[in-house]
């Protein structure tokens, strides 16, 4: 009898906090990450970086689709807060310098919203027409406090400007040139992986960019902490 | 052949054709800028078989897929060694950034994945995967893969609808971003084997230069495709 009612109670006290997490929606204790960005390139800035957590069905681009318009202009000019705007509520990083190569940045997402266990980072590299670098929509891993995950990321095209490398179509500091331009003139119109930069010591004259300016994959890691 | 070897093998077969099927949905996407993949292969085959090795020359069948495209000989390689095998599931040529979904039933020996397309336009380059032990435990799994040289042909990267094994050039451009009238990159070859390929060079002359391929254009950085294996 006396164990009978135990078992009872035990039941209602389950009950109880089955009902306490209905009533919280999705609510979860904090979750706090610190995010660790190094920029890996010889001499390609990365644009301030923007970093996002968000739920399943979003992402800053995906391969094979065109690029929406806030992609474009992060990717050609570098300026990401469009991205943010998409999901303005929800938890978001900007950081407010470019990464400059061989250094990186750090700073902390934060989120009690279960939901919200995507991340998404990205960055323009800045000497050239419209590539970028970062993850997109990653489901972040189970860790334990002070554990961390590594992610090294590819080069993308966004597919939105045509990689001319010329003398004025290049915003970073190799060419002081235009950024955005909401002119479409790619041969490939949807964002695939970058081709790499060609440059005027490798053969392409009229070329803005030198040697230096070349990069390989991977460009970024980025370092995922449980804080 | 003796009666006790017919029946062993009668017996064999049996046991092939009675293993039970694993379904894969694979997902496969070409993320290079500006080049095309040819007809796809993909095949699921025991662990001690390949359609190319690393560092190894190239059968004649694998140049031909190198080379031009033709997936053919493989199959009925392939076909020969029991392999499930999916041709050209992208019905066609892949487009840059081109994403396919299909499903690959596979018989329980066979353990591994291979795959290989031609990168279009290049002489010999292809994309590919030898022999990936396929995971077993149900899950979504992403690799990523790179560019291979056959090592069967000359990079001299003229386009001159040369696409038969052992005829110099390059078939096409589908993109349509190339030049003529290239006087070629190279007329060597020094690495017979398979290897990681090392890339196009290009140029800008719409009608003559070293190559008829697009430095601009026809370039890539690896890897050159995604693959997601969802094991069920």
């Amino acid at each position: 009898m006396n164990k009978f009612s135990s078992k009872v109670s035990l039941n209602s006290i389950l009950a109880a906090s089955m009902m306490l997490t209905l009533s919280a929606c999705d609510l979860v204790p904090q979750q706090e990450y610190s995010i660790s960005i190094s920029n890996l390139t010889h001499s390609q800035p990365l644009s301030p970086p923007v970093a996002m957590l968000h739920g399943k069905n979003f992402s800053f681009w995906s391969v094979g689709d065109v690029a929406s318009e806030a992609l474009e202009i992060m990717a050609e000019g570098g300026d990401g807060s469009g991205l943010l705007e998409l999901k303005p509520k929800n938890p978001q990083h900007q950081s407010t310098t470019p990464l400059f190569p061989g250094e990186s940045t750090e700073f902390i997402l934060e989120t009690r919203r279960e939901k919200l266990k995507y991340l998404s980072i990205v960055g323009m590299l800045i000497n050239t027409n419209d590539a970028f670098s970062g993850i997109n929509a990653i489901e972040l891993p189970d860790l334990e406090e002070g554990q961390s995950s590594v992610y090294y990321t590819y080069t993308y095209d966004a597919g939105t400007e045509f990689n001319s490398e010329l003398n004025g179509t290049i915003p970073g500091p190799a060419d002081g040139g235009e950024g955005f331009n909401a002119a479409r003139d790619d041969v490939t119109s949807v964002v695939t992986l970058h081709g790499g930069i060609v440059s005027a010591d490798d053969n392409l004259a009229d070329s803005t960019l030198s040697g230096a300016d070349k990069f390989d994959n991977p460009t970024l890691r980025i370092v995922i902490t449980a804080r | 052949m003796n009666k006790k070897l017919l029946l062993a093998m009668a017996l064999a077969a049996t046991t092939i054709g009675n293993a039970s099927a694993r379904e894969l949905s694979i997902s496969f996407t070409n993320l290079t800028h500006g080049n095309h993949f040819t007809p796809l292969l993909f095949s699921a085959h025991a662990d001690d078989q390949h359609i190319f090795e690393i560092n190894t020359s190239a059968s004649a069948n694998l140049q031909a897929m190198a080379e031009g495209g033709d997936i053919a000989g493989l199959v009925s390689d392939l076909a020969a060694l029991n392999a499930d095998v999916s041709a050209n599931p992208a019905a066609g040529l892949m487009t840059p950034g081109q994403s396919i979904n299909f499903e690959l039933s596979t018989q329980e020996i066979n353990t591994n994945l291979s795959i290989a397309a031609m990168i279009l336009p290049t002489n010999d380059g292809f994309v590919g995967l030898d022999s990936l032990s396929i995971p077993t435990k149900s899950g979504s799994y992403t690799y990523y893969l790179n560019g291979y040289d056959a090592g069967t042909e000359v990079n001299d990267e003229i386009i001159n609808g040369g696409g038969m094994p052992g005829v110099a050039g390059i078939p096409a451009d589908p993109l349509g971003e190339n030049g003529s009238g290239a006087s070629g990159v190279t007329n060597s070859e020094s690495n017979t084997n398979i290897h990681i390929h090392r890339g196009v060079i290009g140029d800008v002359n719409k009608t003559g230069g070293a190559s008829d391929l697009d430095s601009r254009v026809h370039r890539w950085l690896n890897p050159v495709a995604r693959l997601i294996i969802e094991v069920k």
